[in-house]
């Protein structure tokens, strides 16, 4: 089995599955739980000034979407940063990571954005003991109304302000979470980098409204008779982590800056692609939330396993591999033509491809008398929507042209020539290939 | 006190009365809500679906399966009911193997269709329990109908035809509306009591009277109902049996198989009813296992359905098949009857076996015998009644286009008339069809 240890900013353990900053990491209890059941590390749920904790609702905090089966695929919660007491926190950090110094402890802090806050909080911390702390400038909800969290997290100049007094008070990394509710999550990465960041870890939950109650006429989770938007995790929210974990990796500016990768990771799959793109481990939440720390078994084993068949003998082989192959638009390869093919053998006759083709793209499916469907290569611009909504895996496929071959819908044979949109005809500002 | 299932002879209560009622349950149960949920999430929408085509009402499936994803049972009833007013009781006796599910691409793809029978009866079963009849009449035409006979067909037609405006009269021969639904059909496909309820439902459209105890011949004739009416729908069913033709036949304990079930359905108590210890059914069809099974469901030891073909030309699905070899029912192939032995009563049957050539069926001369207190005929009705002056197709009335006999003004539907398959289904679409051609006649 492939050894999963991973050293991240220096900080080792035993696999790069950490339980992110949120209820699950919240007290003693539930992290003792976590490292038994075999998580790599875990990021304390985020700890607040010394003084009266914060409060939070009485009523639901969670609100949710759901497959037809009840599968969660969206979580959305109005919880806010830790309510217990500070020293209470600070105390139970210090036993746990006494008793799995093989652990990773890193700890979440939200203090107002003043210098004195910070370094009154920062050697408290470095007391305990713990790996690292992690700034939370991501909260979209609560904390953000008073100054923190994500109101924080939008504004690049205080990342970098509050990053560097971070610096400046403590010794161990410094991981800076970055909230998605922003427009390019490059700038506030770039802060981070700027100010002196060990790394940045994204994303936090993104701003949301899950459900709305017809009769009631109010957003879900009610409060009363009363909803707020909420910050939307679970699976739901990966594809837009990846995007912004890979905008981070390949901007020449950050490149290179270590990352957390956090959005929906639920199974290993969901982890090994945070990590081709650019993510040196991954925090969990939700998958935990929904099904328990076991999960973690799963993830484990599924990368080990993975590895293993790729010959992979260390998570460093393939952390980044796929960033080099992430691009601009601009830079794809026009003169790469494909065709979508239906194996027949396979096909079920749904109709899927057909309704989908003729009513919403290009009329390049045909549907005969006995419901056989095939691609008219004249017309198909291989746009993989009849792939998308295909109910039977690798029925259709999209089937690359080689160069010579002629593409019947533009009657030109396909070159071998790499050419993009920086130089074709059609683009006013196109530049003539040198 | 059971009698048990070895006590000889045709006797009842061979059962525990709790037994009988646990064997005569619902043979598919309702979906609670959340099945129905993740069952329809299992529709792929289809275009152009498969299992539209393949239902002879051309209910709109993937639209109903839709409307029970999205919360709206009511809605998706609607749906079904704009096509196939009996659609409850189509959810519960459609052969849907043969039919739809058949059809769905799921079926092709992994061997497990939707439910679409199942989830039609959700379907349906929310706007029943609600009490809700989601048509209204259109404003009176002044015309006026006779349907004769109140079974899947003449229903159909009488709701549509009512609904339309017209005022229609079912003369009925039973105590009872229903048809088939009401006497044919195993109980355990129309548990509590549904096919009554279901017309009880049906008839809130208004418009529609019922007069039972009436029929051809028993006071009324076809020329008084042309001259009384502006049209006469018949949907009279077939209420002859073929004879046996096998030597003592007329002994006791050969009954038609129809009859036997009428009477299983009209029992008010299951363990009052007599069956034999050793039953054999002959014929291939759903009448012969409904039968069979409903005899094993009672408590007899030894049922065997004979068949004189073999499996594959079976009327009967292999789902039906498989759920009389599931209860205990032995299947016989390739023998026919050829004498029933017994002194007075029926004792034993002898059986020949047979070889079919070019789909001529012989006697290969080699019998066995069975012991047989009890055997039912199940070997297909006949038409019986029909007014003389109508032209036959075969054995049943001639039809063309939506149901039109030979005489003016009289159309035909169900299993009295010819083509179709003699389902529930295709009768409703029979009289439905019909009744929007009577309407378009009756416009003049």
């Amino acid at each position: 089995m492939a050894d999963l240890k991973t050293n991240f900013l220096g900080i080792e353990s035993p696999n790069p599955f950490w339980l992110a900053s949120a209820p699950p990491t919240d007290k003693e209890y539930n992290v003792r739980r976590a490292f038994e059941a075999g998580w790599g590390g875990v990021v304390w749920k985020t700890l607040g000034a010394e003084g009266p904790p914060v409060v939070n609702v009485n009523g639901p905090r969670y609100g949710a979407i759901w497959g037809a089966d009840r599968r969660l695929l969206g979580l959305n919660n109005i919880e806010l940063i830790t309510d217990r007491p500070l020293e209470t926190n600070l105390e139970e950090i210090t036993r746990v990571k006494k008793d799995y110094p093989d652990r990773a402890i890193i700890v979440s802090l939200m203090v107002p954005c003043e210098e004195a806050a910070w370094k009154a909080i920062l050697p408290r911390v470095a007391e305990t003991g713990a790996d690292g702390i992690e700034l939370n400038f991501g909260c979209p909800h609560g904390m953000a109304e008073r100054g923190m969290g994500s109101a924080v997290g939008q504004v690049p100049e205080y990342i970098e302000m509050v990053t560097r007094w971070c610096k400046e008070n403590y010794d161990k990394p410094v991981i800076v979470k970055l909230t998605p509710n922003i427009t390019d999550v490059r700038f506030p990465a770039r802060a981070a980098k700027a100010g002196g960041a060990d790394a940045v870890s994204l994303i936090n939950t993104i701003n949301s409204i899950v459900s709305v109650d017809l009769d009631q006429m109010a957003p879900e989770p009610i409060i009363g008779d009363k909803g707020t938007h909420g910050g939307y995790c679970g699976p739901a929210v990966k594809p837009i982590a990846m995007n912004m974990v890979a905008e981070i990796a390949r901007c020449p500016q950050t490149h290179g800056l270590p990352i957390s990768a956090i959005g929906g990771i639920t199974t290993w799959r969901d982890a090994a692609e945070f990590m081709a793109l650019g993510a040196g481990n991954v925090q969990v939440c939700t998958a935990a939330m929904t099904y328990g720390f076991k999960i973690v078994e799963e993830m484990i084993s599924g990368l080990s396993q993975w590895m293993d068949e790729k010959g992979y003998t260390s998570t460093e082989d393939f952390i980044g591999m796929a960033v080099p192959n992430v691009t601009d638009w601009q830079y794809l390869n026009l003169n790469s033509v494909s065709k979508a093919k239906i194996d027949q053998d396979a096909c079920i006759k749904c109709g899927r491809c057909y309704a989908a083709c003729e009513d919403t793209s290009h009329q390049a499916i045909a549907m005969s008398e006995d419901r056989t469907f095939t691609v008219k290569d004249d017309e198909c611009v291989a746009c993989n929507l009849c792939v998308n909504v295909c109910p039977v895996e690798n029925c259709i496929s999209m089937v690359e042209l080689q160069p010579g071959e002629l593409d019947e819908r533009t009657g030109e044979t396909v070159s071998a020539e790499y050419a993009n949109w920086t130089t074709h005809p059609n683009n006013p500002s196109a530049q003539a290939a040198e | 006190m059971a009698q048990g299932q070895t006590a000889p002879g045709i006797v009842s209560g061979r059962l525990s009365s709790e037994d009988i009622a646990a064997n005569f349950d619902d043979l598919h149960p309702a979906y609670a809500p959340h099945e129905a949920a993740v069952a329809a999430d299992r529709c792929y929408f289809c275009y152009d679906a498969p299992c539209v085509t393949a239902c002879p009402t051309d209910i709109d499936i993937p639209l109903f399966i839709r409307q029970i994803q999205t919360g709206h049972a009511q809605a998706a009833a609607k749906t079904i009911l704009d096509q196939n007013i009996l659609g409850g009781m189509c959810a519960r006796v459609c052969p849907t193997e043969t039919l739809c599910e058949e059809a769905c691409v799921r079926e092709t793809a992994e061997g497990k269709p939707v439910e679409i029978g199942r989830l039609q009866r959700y379907a349906t079963d929310t706007v029943m329990a609600a009490g809700v009849h989601p048509f209204e009449r259109a404003a009176s035409t002044g015309k006026t109908v006779a349907v004769v006979g109140a079974g899947p067909a003449g229903l159909a037609c009488a709701h549509r035809l009512a609904m339309l405006g017209h005022d229609v009269v079912i003369h009925e021969a039973r105590e009872k509306a229903g048809g088939l639904n009401e006497f044919g059909i195993a109980a355990y496909k129309s548990t509590e009591n549904y096919a009554e309820a279901e017309v009880d439902w049906l008839l809130k459209i208004g418009g529609i009277t019922i007069e039972n105890g009436s029929a051809l011949g028993r006071g009324v004739t076809l020329d008084g109902l042309r001259d009384a009416y502006d049209a006469v729908f018949l949907s009279i069913g077939l209420g002859g049996v073929n004879a046996l033709r096998a030597e003592g036949e007329d002994k006791d304990g050969v009954r038609d198989a129809v009859d036997f079930i009428a009477d299983l359905r009209q029992a008010a108590d299951l363990s009052a009813l007599p069956v034999g210890r050793n039953v054999v059914v002959i014929g291939g069809g759903m009448t012969a296992v409904d039968a069979a099974v409903q005899s094993k469901l009672l408590g007899a030891e030894n049922v065997t359905i004979a068949y004189r073909r073999g499996r594959e030309a079976m009327g009967a699905s292999r789902f039906e098949q498989d759920l009389a070899a599931s209860k205990g029912v032995k299947l016989m192939f390739n023998v026919q009857p050829v004498a029933v032995h017994g002194n007075g009563a029926a004792t034993e049957i002898e059986l020949e076996y047979t070889s079919s050539a070019g789909g001529e069926l012989t006697g290969t001369g080699e019998t066995t015998r069975l012991a047989a207190d009890q055997v039912f005929k199940a070997i297909g009705q006949t038409l019986e009644g029909a007014p003389s002056e109508l032209a036959l197709d075969g054995r049943k009335i001639a039809v063309t286009g939506a149901g039109r006999t030979s005489v003016n003004g009289v159309w035909a539907g169900g299993d009295c008339a010819a083509g179709g398959d003699d389902l529930t289904v295709t009768a409703v679409a029979e009289g439905r069809d019909a009744a929007m051609d009577i309407h378009e006649a009756m416009k003049g």
